[in-house]
């Protein structure tokens, strides 16, 4: 396999862009749900603000750290949840799931976010594409407990 | 390395031939994602020499049994065996007694061997335990452990900039309450060797034993624990060499033998009825259930190769190495040593302005480059320096300048790929 290829395919250019100019990137000060994330393998953390009303995500903002992948994907989550239904949010975390993790799921549209589907040849970076999401969910259920990708 | 360390690095060391050892360990003539394969994680685990796989080998199709009970002649080999590798530990370690050398599944178990039979048997409510910021994980939480179980409490010596132990706050910290000086010889995070003798010195001053966790040390220096006179000393085999589920707790012998058994089985009783049971001598006491065999066979095997090359010789090509890898990096803008102790072992924990340890790790590996990224299970240390975590290259005796050169060439590459 050509590696700067499968390397090019990880760092596509939206991702640089959303981790070096991260959207939504902050604490929100009305939010009426907050989630915590941590993945153990490397330390990474991210807190992810949501203001829900009428059963949509009005308002979205997330913080911490994290490499590039982790930031990028928060970034460009935060941009595709804003201002919808909470149920096509969490449809959205299943079909981003299943585009990064399994093999066998023909690739619905997710969009912006397609450009992380190059992180399911990386499979020790899955969780870092994945524990902004998983935070989410958590903020959504309204969980205390902080996500963990193990 | 320690001042043990440094006074044999001035010795004349005998030059290593680095081709001839990187022969003894055919996985390094690999490439991986079409380059060469640059073996740069050995704080994590070495790579096994020929002579290790072929003792693990040789036991498995010659002489596997189980040992200190068959009458039959593989399990008198495989007794004599394994027992061999007691005394070449002994020996490696400059102990007085083979029956201080206490064969476990690496310096995690050896550690909370230590909190479980010596701590609970030992400590009370208030005692004090007392670490540097520059512990493993396996250092820090078998004594929370402990805490939780008897109410003893940690306390903790910082360190400075470099990555250093703050000598004189560590021994503020000694104090009537003190009960266990237990620390890192090498830090794994940073490679800071800690000055274990003086740190013995002052603890036993206060009538406090020490344990000193070698799992970094003693791959890359002499150690010996009657210089020392450290009271324990715990490392693993597999970052010496030697197969993964092995490791070693050395103890002096006064202090094992006043220390109940921590767990029951097999191998360690002299006589069971349902009354009572006597327990079998040291070290026995400490080896319940068939232990791993083939892993001893093969540690011995491995102190047996790192004797043949001198530990002298090794620690001269590492500090070598490892100076090489320093001025390189100091010549690359945006690159950061974290961890500059003037003590230091072949590790070389760094940051990259603007690239995330991990990234950094994904593209060193697309180089054939293997590091370590994270916080290398030193979260405290990571906390200090006020880092989510560090890229960390470490060295063996086979690795090479031309490897080190590899190193910081695909560090070029990364800051160049993300535009740094």
């Amino acid at each position: 396999m050509s590696d700067t290829g499968d390397l090019r395919e990880l760092y596509q250019e939206v991702i640089f862009d959303h981790n070096r100019h991260p959207r939504n990137f902050g604490r929100l000060a009305d939010a009426n749900r907050v989630a915590e994330g941590h993945n153990p393998l490397c330390g990474d953390n991210v807190t992810v603000y949501l203001k829900l009303e009428g059963g949509r995500v009005a308002d979205v903002k997330f913080e911490g750290q994290g490499c590039a992948i982790s930031t990028a994907s928060a970034s460009l989550m935060s941009e595709a949840v804003k201002g919808r239904p909470v149920e096509e949010v969490e449809k959205l975390f299943r079909s981003f799931h299943a585009m990064i993790v399994d093999d066998n799921v023909a690739p619905e549209d997710l969009g912006k976010l397609e450009v992380l589907s190059g992180v399911k040849e990386f499979p020790v970076r899955v969780k870092c594409a994945t524990l902004p999401w998983h935070t989410l969910h958590n903020a959504l259920l309204g969980k205390h407990e902080a996500a963990t990708t193990e | 390395m320690s001042a043990i360390h440094d006074e044999v690095r001035h010795l004349q060391a005998p030059a290593l031939d680095v081709e001839t050892v990187r022969a003894d360990f055919p996985i390094l003539a690999q490439t991986v994602r079409g380059k060469p394969l640059a073996y740069l994680d050995n704080a994590a685990t070495t790579q096994k020499p020929l002579a290790v796989i072929e003792a693990e080998r040789r036991y498995y199709l010659e002489y596997n049994s189980n040992i200190h009970r068959g009458v039959h002649l593989l399990s008198q080999k495989a007794t004599d065996a394994y027992e061999a590798a007691r005394e070449k530990v002994r020996r490696f370690l400059n102990a007085r007694h083979a029956e201080e050398i206490v064969f476990v599944r690496g310096t995690t178990e050896a550690i909370n061997l230590v909190a479980q039979s010596w701590g609970r048997s030992q400590l009370k409510p208030g005692d004090e335990i007392v670490l540097s910021l520059l512990e493993h994980h396996s250092n820090i939480v078998p004594w929370q452990l402990l805490g939780q179980q008897t109410g003893t409490v940690l306390k903790v010596a910082p360190i400075n900039d470099a990555g250093e132990l703050m000598f004189e706050e560590f021994l503020r910290l000694l104090g009537p309450r003190t009960r266990l000086v237990a620390v890192a010889h090498v830090s794994n995070a940073l490679g800071t060797v800690n000055p274990a003798r003086a740190i013995v010195e002052a603890a036993h001053e206060r009538g406090v034993p020490v344990l000193l966790d070698g799992a970094q040390a003693a791959a890359h220096g002499p150690v010996d624990v009657q210089a020392l006179d450290c009271d324990f000393y715990a490392l693993s085999g597999h970052k010496l060499y030697a197969p993964t589920g092995i490791g070693v707790l050395y103890g002096k012998r006064e202090l094992l033998e006043a220390m109940p058994p921590w767990q029951g089985g097999g191998d360690m009783i002299r006589t069971v009825s349902f009354d009572k049971t006597e327990y079998n001598v040291l070290p026995h006491k400490f080896e319940a259930g068939t232990p791993n065999i083939a892993g001893t066979i093969g540690l011995g095997a491995a102190l047996d190769y790192v004797a043949g090359i001198g530990l002298e010789a090794i620690a001269a090509h590492e500090a070598e190495l490892l100076r090489h890898a320093t001025e390189e990096a100091r010549r690359i803008p945006g690159m950061r040593l974290v961890g500059t102790a003037r003590d230091k072992a072949a590790i070389l924990s760094f940051v990259l302005e603007g690239i995330h340890p991990h990234d950094v790790g994904t593209i060193l590996d697309s180089e054939g480059v293997a590091i370590r990224a994270g916080h290398h299970c030193a979260m405290p240390v990571m906390t200090r320096f006020g880092i989510p975590g560090t890229a960390r290259a470490s060295f063996a005796v086979y690795n090479t300048h031309a490897e080190v050169d590899a190193l910081m060439a695909a560090i070029r590459k990364a800051q160049k790929f993300f535009g740094r």
